[in-house]
């Protein structure tokens, strides 16, 4: 079978949820199976700055940086962060960003980030029961129910 | 059963799978989650004040027959070297493994070294992981090698594996602790230099038997592709080159001291082009040719910051030409609130010249403040104001005012205190400790100055402005600058026109970590009662 890997970049600012929202993406492809690296830069990134964070998955995946020009789909949870990493998109690539969601059908602002992953699920070979699973995994129960809603606004069904 | 796991939370569960007694280090980005890893998993785990005492308490526990490991950035390595290049002379009864977490690219760091220059200047063996898996089994496999050796060992780790996540598979005990009985023989452990000779010569044997044993048994990987092209690499650069170069030859060393430099010469002699690709200093290169064998070393530009698929292409292709500019991001700055505001915006307008030291008030050297004129390293501040004022002309000597935290303070900034005592400037001296009673920088851990341990329990609190006027400063004041901005304000103005050394302790807490504080301390009060 030909190795396919699929690259994920997903940005922001510090404190969006941009590496949460990363490890869920890693974590559903990783529970379907498949093989993930995940790798993020923080440190500074709860002062406020950039942060970007990169997700591969296939049957078999090296590095765990996305090359630049080489992003399937790029998440930006601001959208005045596009510019700084549109660079990391194929030609091909599909942008999904913070403007594209109705921010105000949100329980929580900051629940962009699922919304965003919403966006994206339809684009990736998981079921909403796998994502929904990997949201419960990955945040306080309390928090599951925003996030459920915020993830079938973004996906496009339901709330 | 696999798990997903970041490099530092692997090294953490290998620890604990291996019943190691003690983790400890000093925070640095990205080394931080390895010691609070192991203490989530329930190992004995506590912050040093600094990465020299870490390792020596580390050097204890595995003299006295316990496993220890020990966790630093690189630039914890230097405050480290002392006890790391005498340490490794002396025999430890158990393992300890001394973990270096460098940062190419300086994601979160005031420089790039490449502390694989540690290992060969302490001349300690040295393990490169180059995903989870390797820095689970790498762990264990320098415990093994720490304790049939019983010599120090180093685990070399950079950025992007301590802090990408990659399937783990652990093992069940997988390294048994035997019964051990202490027994003093100053011989191996006391370094006299009657006995250090001996040592000395005895630790370059081991490193002749390691470097044999790693050639027979050790972690050398040999991925047989094209003979037009065999790339020698290590660490987290083996990952891009063979998403770079499918078809190449490559030969991935796990151990890179002491090198294993037959399978090296081996497999350089079987390939037309034998490159190697390392992110940082020529370092494998120069070993390699130190061996006698020739090697192409890649372009200076791929020197600086890290590694990734993209560059590794172009290095390939001696590719020299221009790489594409990052669009900068936005920059990181003070959180809206940040106690240290205030203190910068006061020094900014009174026109202090001001020795910074490495917290978040580093950020003061950034718009709307830019108030700092230098910093080096951390405990720096005061030392280097007192080489300004000893220097400058009077009118500029009094305004310099040297700036540290409080995780800083009782890192090493204390040394600078003693030397500001012993020799105080003609123009007395100035330093503001911004105490925000955490160590926020790295990521909210606890500090000798906070009163709590790792696990946040109450412990001895060391009192700063007790302990100051006990060394005998005489000005101590302690104020909320944020509350009492004029006052503050004054009293900096005031302290710069004494010749006398002052001290001012700006006492607020982290606005990001006050709520967890007061939690933990309500917490401890009631399990004092
Ligand atoms: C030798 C060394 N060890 C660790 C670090 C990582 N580091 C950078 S700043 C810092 C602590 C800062 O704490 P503090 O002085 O209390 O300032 P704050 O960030 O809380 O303002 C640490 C541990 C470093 N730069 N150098
Ligand atoms: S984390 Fe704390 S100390 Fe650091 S900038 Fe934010 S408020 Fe200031």
């Amino acid at each position: 079978m030909q190795n396919r890997v699929t690259n994920i970049v997903i940005a922001g600012l510090g404190g969006q949820g941009v590496l949460s929202a990363t490890d869920i993406v890693a974590d559903v492809a990783f529970a379907a199976g498949l093989e993930v690296k995940k790798s993020e830069v923080h440190g500074m990134s709860q002062r406020g700055g950039s942060v970007s964070s990169d997700v591969r998955y296939g049957t078999q995946v090296f590095s765990p940086m996305v090359s630049r020009g080489e992003a399937d789909f790029l998440v930006v949870t601001a959208t005045d962060q596009v510019p700084v990493n549109q660079a990391a998109l194929s030609p091909n690539g599909v942008l999904i960003e913070e403007s594209q969601i109705d921010a105000s059908k949100l329980t929580t602002k900051k629940a962009i980030n699922v919304a965003l992953l919403g966006k994206l699920s339809r684009h990736l070979e998981f079921t909403p029961e796998a994502w929904l699973e990997a949201i419960r995994r990955n945040f306080p129960e309390k928090l599951y129910e925003g996030n459920e809603k915020a993830f079938y606004l973004g996906r496009g069904e339901g709330a | 059963m696999k798990v997903l796991l970041n490099g530092d939370e692997a090294v953490a569960a290998a620890a604990f799978d291996a019943g190691v007694t003690l983790g400890t280090g000093y925070p640095g980005t990205p080394s931080t989650e390895i010691v609070e890893t192991f203490e989530d998993l329930g190992g004995k785990s506590q912050w040093a004040p600094n990465e020299k005492v870490a390792l020596e308490v580390g050097l204890g526990v595995a003299y006295a027959g316990g496993r220890a490991i020990v966790t630093m950035k690189h630039v914890g390595m230097n405050v480290a070297a002392d006890p790391l290049l005498t340490g490794a002379y002396t025999d430890v009864n158990r393992a300890l493994i001394v973990v270096s977490a460098d940062d190419p690219g300086m994601a979160s760091s005031q420089n790039e070294q490449d502390n694989r220059r540690y290992a060969v200047a302490a001349a300690v063996p040295m393990f490169e992981p180059s995903d989870s898996q390797e820095a689970y089994d790498f762990t264990l496999l320098a415990i093994e090698v720490s304790e049939r050796w019983h010599v120090p060992v180093m685990l070399r780790m950079t950025t992007r594996v301590c802090h990408s996540k990659t399937a783990v598979e652990r093992r069940e005990n997988p390294l048994p602790v035997e019964p051990f009985d202490y027994t003093k023989n100053p011989r191996v452990r006391a370094m006299v230099p009657a006995y250090a000779r001996i040592q000395h010569k005895k630790l370059r044997g081991k490193l002749r038997e390691i470097a044999k044993w790693c050639e027979e048994s050790g972690p050398i990987t040999r991925i047989e592709g094209s003979k037009k092209l065999g790339i020698i690499t290590s660490g987290i650069s083996y990952q891009h080159v063979r998403d770079a170069a499918p078809e190449a030859s490559v030969l991935k060393l796990g151990l890179t001291y002491p090198l294993p430099i037959d399978s090296i010469r081996k497999f350089a002699a079987s390939v037309d082009r034998c490159l190697v690709v390392e992110e940082g200093d020529p370092y494998l290169v120069e070993q390699i040719r130190n061996g006698g064998i020739q090697v192409e070393d890649k372009l200076e530009n791929f020197r600086y910051g890290e590694l990734n698929i993209d560059r590794v292409r172009r290095l390939i292709a001696l590719d020299d030409s221009p790489e594409a500019e990052q669009v900068p991001g936005k920059p990181p700055a003070l959180c809206p609130g940040c106690p240290h505001r205030t203190a910068f915006e006061v020094l900014r307008d009174l026109k202090c010249i001001v020795a910074n030291d490495i917290g978040c008030y580093g950020l003061g050297v950034l718009p709307p403040f830019e108030a700092v004129d230098l910093s080096v390293c951390m405990g720096s501040a005061i030392p280097v104001g007192l080489g300004m004022r000893h220097t400058l002309p009077t009118e500029q000597a009094k305004r310099v005012v040297s700036v540290l935290g409080d995780s800083t303070f009782m890192h090493t900034g204390i040394n600078g205190v003693i030397e500001m005592l012993f020799n105080p400037p003609a123009t007395g001296h100035v330093v503001l400790i911004l105490d925000n009673g955490i160590t926020a920088m790295t990521g909210m851990q606890e500090n000798p100055g906070t009163g709590r341990k790792l696990d946040h329990s109450g412990t001895n609190k060391i009192v700063f402005e007790n302990v100051l006027r006990a060394m005998g400063v005489k000005n101590v004041h302690v104020i909320d600058a944020v509350a009492n901005k004029a006052e503050f304000t004054k009293l900096v103005e005031d302290s710069m026109e004494k010749p006398e050394l002052t001290v001012i302790i700006a006492r607020r807490e982290c606005l990001l970590a006050v709520q967890s504080i007061r939690g933990w301390e309500k917490a401890n009060a009631e399990s004092c009662n």
